[in-house]
């Protein structure tokens, strides 16, 4: 599933140019090919896929907003979570359909209420905030469970099949993927690119910068919540320890970080190689997934700050200057501006083109 | 009566880890994530050197602080520096900075468990009990309140008398004129964080005498110290001890009156309240 974000800067309407209908076209026909995946294979690699798919969605939607702002959310497990215990505490009572609706609404309502107490202030306050979310909901869920006088885990059981867990996964990467183009292409995601490269700037173009923040938040973090709520009865057993395991966040960052986190389809490029190395990993040295995954979280920070994306970019820009003839002085000049720009380590610069 | 008491001795310690943070956020300008797992280190430590020999986990001391000093200073030269240089603004180093010591916190937290087990561990120093206006309290806990605050007030000293001391605060009003008047920022910033790792770790042996703790429980500290910080002010020393205060009284409040597990909603609740109504904190100085 490939759609390039990059909306031109100066346009109005929602006209279509070629090159999106091709992408839109590359998308859907990926879309299609993943959708076979279950017929050929089934068993380990189907699991392996429902994990790719997950984490796709996951880190896709977590690009959603940290993407544009470089606000850096790490409370995805805390959002996940929300949508798994919405799944598992209503299984008796409601249809599974209504409860992954009302674990969406959850997960905004509460995504809703922390971005209006941080995002008004520095970025630096909402990531402090989000790095305990998960730790402060499980304490909430663990107490609230304790006055309930529930047990601690909760069984979630309904007949699906893993293909269909597949699937349903896959048409939400889809939709995760359709609402960050048209995001992209908004009023909405320009504003979010202004903010992301200057807020003060954008403060003085007359963006309502907390507003457009807000929203995206919420649309992240409602995603989020809404995968908690499909894979839960995949897991069977819901406990707070499991649901809210900030372990995810941590993955989840890692794995846009890898891709890259300016490009729509930047965390899928991580997401897939991650999800296998990680498998291996797993079963290789089971006890020291902990150090490994901090020892790769480094060496993606400082070895590649711009993930896959950015070196793909980087050494198209590179080729295309080889293949470029004689230069005029002019030229020498702007390429001299551009290779400064994509020696840039930092992730901010290139969304503007 | 019970909860004033507890909350000011657990106050007390806090204040020696915020202090840490405040020394690496306040004065270097790193938003330091991992600042936890060095305070669980120091834990560990304490806990490793009473297993060992049971003598007075305070001994310990005398390795694990100058142990963190020199990992925190090298964790500054080797992985810290290269992202202050190549940072053009405040906004970028605290995007990076959080990146780098989010990362290097799993990786302490993996090598923690690699040594000490992922299991809750304490240990039993002296757990007596000592009598405060007629009631029962532990020991353990006064002494560490009385060791925090003898280092609080040895590190207040140093700042306020010392040469080098007036350098840290200098760099901590204004890093670009500190170098004005032949400061070495980079150097300053450096001793900044390995000292306030040094008082983390000391503050994680402190807090060890009388809480159970594992490996992945740093994160919860780093979040108490980050809003210790924010709470106080950054950059400001009085603040953050007053705030340490506010929050030990607070939490044990809330673990007395509603239920121990539910701590960090208290933690949360006062940094809600300081986002909504002051958010340069009780004694920041608003910025521009």
């Amino acid at each position: 599933v490939s759609i390039v974000a990059k909306a031109p800067i100066v346009r109005a309407g929602f006209g279509i140019t070629a090159h999106e209908l091709r992408t839109l076209l590359v998308g859907a026909l990926l879309l299609i090919a993943a959708a076979f995946v279950p017929l050929v294979s089934e068993g380990y690699v189907l699991q392996v896929m429902i994990s790719i798919v997950m984490y796709a969605a996951l880190a896709t939607s977590w690009l959603l907003f940290s993407g544009p702002t470089n606000y850096i959310a790490l409370s995805t497990a805390a959002f996940f979570g929300i949508g798994m215990y919405t799944a598992a505490g209503g299984i008796d009572i409601l249809p599974y359909p209504v409860l992954i609706i009302i674990a969406g609404v959850a997960g905004a309502a509460f995504a809703g209420i922390v971005g209006l107490a941080t995002l008004r202030v520095a970025g630096v306050y909402f990531v402090i905030f989000s790095l305990g979310l998960a730790e402060l909901v499980r304490q909430i869920m663990t107490w609230l469970q304790h006055v309930l006088g529930t047990m601690s885990g909760l069984y979630v059981t309904i007949e699906r099949t893993e293909s269909e867990y597949y699937w349903q996964l896959l048409l939400l990467t889809a939709v995760i993927f359709v609402v960050g183009w048209w995001i992209g292409r908004s009023r909405l995601g320009f504003a979010l690119r202004i903010i992301g490269n200057d807020e003060v700037v954008a403060v003085h173009c007359g963006i309502n910068t907390a507003r457009a923040k807000v929203i995206l938040f919420v649309i992240s973090s409602t995603f989020a919540s809404i995968i908690g709520a499909l894979v839960a009865p995949r897991w069977g057993y819901v406990e707070p320890v499991v649901a809210f395991n900030p372990f995810l966040s941590f993955q989840v960052v890692i794995m846009a970080l890898l891709g890259g986190t300016h490009r729509l389809w930047g965390p899928l490029l991580g997401v897939i190689p991650f999800t296998i190395i990680w498998e291996l990993i797993s079963i290789e040295f089971p006890d020291q997934t902990t150090m490994l995954l901090g020892v790769c979280f480094l060496l993606i920070v400082y070895a590649i700050p711009n993930g896959f994306t950015g070196l793909i970019e980087d050494t198209f820009k590179r080729r295309a200057k080889g293949h470029g003839g004689s230069p005029g002085p002019v030229h020498q000049v702007l390429g001299a501006v551009s290779s400064a720009a994509a020696d840039d380590p930092r992730p901010q610069q290139s969304n503007d083109a | 009566m019970d909860i004033v008491i507890i909350g000011l001795l657990l106050g007390g310690t806090y204040a020696l880890m915020a202090m840490g943070l405040q020394l690496q956020y306040g004065v270097a300008r790193i938003m330091n994530l991992a600042n936890g797992e060095v305070l669980i280190a120091g834990a560990f430590g304490a806990f490793w050197f009473f297993a060992g020999t049971h003598a007075s986990p305070l001994w310990s001391l005398l390795f694990v602080v100058p142990l963190a000093f020199a990992l925190n200073w090298v964790i500054y030269r080797v992985l810290i520096a290269p992202l202050v240089r190549r940072a053009k603004n405040q906004g970028k180093l605290d995007v990076d900075s959080i990146l780098a010591t989010f990362g290097l916190s799993f990786l302490f937290i993996g090598i923690m468990v690699a040594f000490f087990g992922a299991q809750y561990t304490d240990y039993a120093y002296l757990s007596e009990p000592i009598f405060i206006f007629g009631e029962r309290y532990g020991l353990n806990r006064v002494v560490a309140f009385l060791g925090s605050v003898i280092l609080c007030a040895a590190l207040y000293v140093w700042l306020h008398k010392t040469r080098a001391g007036l350098a840290l605060r200098a760099v901590s009003v204004n890093p670009s004129a500190a170098g004005l008047v032949s400061i070495n920022v980079m150097r300053t910033s450096a001793l900044a964080f390995a000292l306030g790792g040094a008082v983390t770790a000391a503050g994680g042996v402190l807090l060890s005498m009388y809480l159970t703790f594992d490996a992945s429980y740093g994160v919860v500290f780093t979040l108490k110290a980050l809003i210790i910080v924010i709470l106080g002010g950054v950059g400001d020393i009085r603040g953050t001890i007053v705030a340490a205060f506010i929050l030990g009284l607070a939490e044990t409040a809330v673990a007395t009156l509603i239920d121990p597990g539910l701590t960090l909603a208290a933690a949360y609740i006062l940094f809600m309240l300081v986002l909504l109504i002051r958010p340069e904190g009780l004694f920041g100085r608003r910025t521009a």
